[in-house]
């Protein structure tokens, strides 16, 4: 007989340290139905018939949090065979909390009381005895890290799992509370199981407003609520949670002996300087700066060099060996079979340039999520959030969310995956909507273009260009969560700034495979399927009354020139209505460096300078500064390249979500370019027409979006039925 | 009336009354912060807000806002 144990306890409790200890290789991560909550599921190491399900990491079973809410679904819902609650013990008094309210319902639990070489060390004890009398379940110590004693914790909860037992928890509250949730035990005969009873009733005291959804009738307990509140004069929620801390209070003198008291641990002595006053900001900043410089600036872009330059351009040197790139192997071989030129060019410009698009990404950002994982394995990520929360929750956005945007000025791709490190799914999705705006390194070259072209390579362009895409952020974020989409659920930060310590290589690793596989699985599909059909619009076309493929150079008889002329129209508002530069913007979805390189050959040149200086004259005659200008916004804002927006598909992990961030990014590009242009040339010419009355109208609609009132939800919005549907 | 956002730095209080309602007062009672129970505030961030403290034995960070509606003696 299979059983199924499912992990749980609160984060930081070394809960994923357990997991990959226990089942090795033998991971299958996905995502809970609905959600953006990673799931992690396993077979137990030697036992092909155990399947252990990773929980969120947790503090409390309330239905505030999305995490929250997907583990009590999956306790109640599916009930698994037994509970492995893994609990800090140094920090035992706030773990238990979980613990006690794991115990209530009706699954036999074992308690793997965790960090026991970190205790022995302080010359702390805990009495795992007596904790389990006054707990009522078994109760293992255990070292994550260290492996001892996690085969015994395993055996236990397999072996209670197998005998299949009801259990009642032991542990009690006052005697007033006891009796009232009697009664309400009482009210629920018939409705749910007898040892799911006290789990129920406590939830209905609460007045928990998802518990409905997980019973076939819900009784009235208004006069129990009631009678509860007169009693302890408090709300009952209040009431329940003040009784069980005072529980745990009373037993954990009994349960545990401090050894040496008051002395600072190594981890309070790193703290005192990390987030010192004065020193927090400089040591953040030189933290930033290293992993800007590893991962950006120096291993990360010869990463992608490497990756793109050589293993998907013409060749490499290994060791002063040359080894050509996939491309010249391909054609040679493609060359030597003889096979026909079109298919040649879409193998190689379609579809190798298209999984080169994919995986020369994945170098610098396994780099960089090496540096995430480290950082938030060592405990410094919650401090980054600390530091910086007070800037950027003013927007809707984490403290954490910096990283992405610092990453995002190098590449959005890497900086968008980097999101990750974002608990909370609201700041999270704020966050990969968001980080595009702060122009890449692939952007530079239309800021270096428009610059050198229309502005006499004016210094103030290119900080105007990071001007324009921090004000996007700062106002996304104001309106963004004040719309019914974000607004939705509360997000308090109250945040457990966990004791640092040395994270062990195998894990570090294993994060970084996890997200690096993640990204070529998810978006790599995005991002070759577009490639390959923007491939195929710029490179057939009718050329002599016949309908072919194209050479390079014949680019304005493609499908895509003619895409472009139709489409130009819609630009037409902004400055920009000849269909090259619509051509240009739409190839810059490939690369944004592309939109340079189109330029090129629209205007008749074959190659061009990084910053297009030999087109700067035909463009300068072609379009005004005004409208150059508000062409650059416009690529700035809009719909980032295909890997970015793989990327965004990956992490969001929902379509819904997925174009509505696109589209929000290319409408607010659209509205910001249309003000940029209409109302530069009313100031610069005088001329006010009928889109410059709309382009002021659409002024005072965005000031009003952003100073509305805004009110924080009090409930969570989630869709039960989609969590449960999908099982 | 003293409340948790107006203790200076180095100083150990006792929580006597949380004011307020939903997620966050439930959140701040999750985190262990109840009645009765001896919080030590540790220090502030650099900018002023959040504040760190110590409760049951751990670190938690919580923003002034939330900590207005922590009662204490």
């Amino acid at each position: 007989m299979s059983v199924k144990i499912a992990l749980a306890g609160n984060p930081n409790c070394g809960k994923t340290t357990l997991f990959n200890a226990l089942t090795g290789s033998n991971q299958f991560v996905g995502n809970w139905p609905g959600v953006t909550v990673e799931k992690k599921e396993g077979k137990l190491k030697g036992h092909k018939d155990v399947v252990i399900m990773d929980l969120p990491g947790i503090y409390s079973l309330s239905p505030y949090t999305l995490e929250e809410v997907v583990a009590r679904n999956y306790l109640i819902g599916e009930r698994p065979d037994a509970i492995l609650n893994i609990v800090d013990g140094t920090n035992i008094e706030r773990n238990l909390y979980l613990s006690t309210q794991l115990m209530e319902l009706g699954i036999p639990v074992v308690m793997a009381v965790n960090m026991i070489d970190v205790l022995e060390k302080n010359g702390d004890r805990i009495h795992i005895q007596e904790l389990s009398k006054k707990l009522g379940c078994e109760v293992v110590e255990i070292s994550a890290l260290k492996g001892t004693g996690i085969k015994k914790a395993a055996e236990k909860a397999v072996g209670l799992a197998r005998q299949n037992k009801a259990v009642v928890p032991v542990h009690e509250f006052s005697k007033e509370a006891e009796l009232i949730i009697k009664k309400v035990e009482e009210k629920l005969t018939g409705i749910v199981e007898e040892q799911q009873k006290r789990f129920f009733a406590i939830k209905l005291l609460e007045r928990d407003d998802k518990i409905g959804s997980q019973m076939e009738r819900v009784p009235d307990v208004s006069t129990e609520i009631q009678e509860m509140e007169n009693v302890f004069d408090d709300d009952t929620e209040s009431v329940i949670t003040n009784e069980r801390y005072t529980y745990i209070s009373s037993i954990i003198g009994s349960c545990v002996t401090k050894g040496s008291k008051e002395k600072l641990t190594t981890s309070d002595k790193i703290d005192r300087i990390v987030t010192n006053r004065w020193l927090a900001l400089p040591i953040f900043a030189a933290v930033m700066f290293l992993v800007y410089y590893v991962s950006v600036t120096t291993v990360g872009t010869w990463a992608t060099d490497w990756a793109n330059d050589g293993v998907f351009g013409d060749g490499w040197s290994f060791f002063g060996i040359s080894v050509p790139g996939v491309p010249v192997l391909v054609e040679s071989a493609l060359n030597a079979i003889g096979c026909a030129d079109w298919l040649q060019a879409l193998i190689l410009d379609g579809i190798v340039a298209g999984v080169g698009a994919v995986l020369g990404f994945v170098p610098q950002m396994l780099v960089l999520f090496v540096f995430l994982a480290f950082l938030e394995a060592c405990g410094y990520m919650a401090r980054v959030a600390f530091i910086m929360d007070r800037i950027f929750r003013k927007f809707g956005l984490s403290g954490k969310s910096f990283i992405p945007m610092l990453i995002g000025s190098g590449c959005g791709v890497p900086g968008i995956m980097a999101s990750r490190t974002i608990e909370n799914d609201r700041d999270r999705k704020m966050t990969i909507m968001t980080t595009t705006f702060i122009p890449c390194g692939a952007k530079l070259p239309i800021i270096a273009l428009i610059a050198g072209a229309l502005f006499d390579g004016a210094w103030w362009v290119a900080p105007s260009a990071y001007f324009v895409g921090i004000a996007a952020i700062i106002c996304s974020g104001i309106i963004l969560k004040k719309t019914k989409m974000f607004a939705g659920d509360p997000a308090p930060f109250v945040m457990e700034l966990p004791a640092y310590h040395m994270p062990t290589v195998g894990n570090v690793l294993r994060s970084m495979w996890e997200r690096g596989s993640s990204f070529i699985k998810k978006a790599g599909t995005i991002i070759l399927l577009s490639t390959i059909v923007l491939w195929f619009l710029m490179n057939f076309g009718w050329s002599d009354g016949s309908f072919g493929m194209l050479e390079a150079e014949q680019l304005d008889s493609s499908i895509l020139a003619k895409i472009g002329s139709v489409i130009a129209p819609v630009f037409t508002p902004l400055g920009w209505g000849d269909w090259k530069m619509a051509v240009a913007a739409v190839t810059g979805l490939i690369a944004k460096e592309n939109v340079v390189g189109t330029f090129g050959i629209l205007f008749g040149f074959a190659e061009v300078a990084e910053d297009g200086a030999e087109i700067w004259g035909a463009l300068a005659g072609s379009m005004t500064a005004v409208a150059a200008y508000s062409f650059l916004v416009f690529n700035l804002l809009c719909a980032p390249c295909f890997a970015a927006m793989g990327a965004i598909k990956r992490e969001m992990n929902n379509a819904k979500w997925f174009w509505f961030a696109v589209g929000y990014q290319t409408l607010l590009a659209y509205v910001v370019s249309l003000c940029v242009y209409q109302i530069g040339t009313w100031i610069t010419t005088g001329t006010f027409g009928i889109a410059t009355a709309v382009a002021c109208l659409l002024v005072i609609g965005f000031m009003y979006l952003l100073v509305r009132p805004y009110k924080e939800s009090k409930t969570l919005h989630v869709n039960m039925k989609a969590m449960a549907g999908a099982k | 009336m003293n409340t948790l956002n107006k203790i200076p730095c180095g100083k150990t209080v006792k929580v006597k009354k949380l004011t307020g309602e939903g997620p966050v007062k439930r959140r701040i009672m999750d985190m262990g912060i109840t009645k009765g129970v001896d919080v030590f505030v540790r220090k502030v961030a650099p900018l002023g807000d959040p504040i760190e403290v110590t409760v049951r034995g751990y670190e938690l960070s919580l923003r002034k806002a939330d900590a207005q509606m922590i009662e204490v003696e």
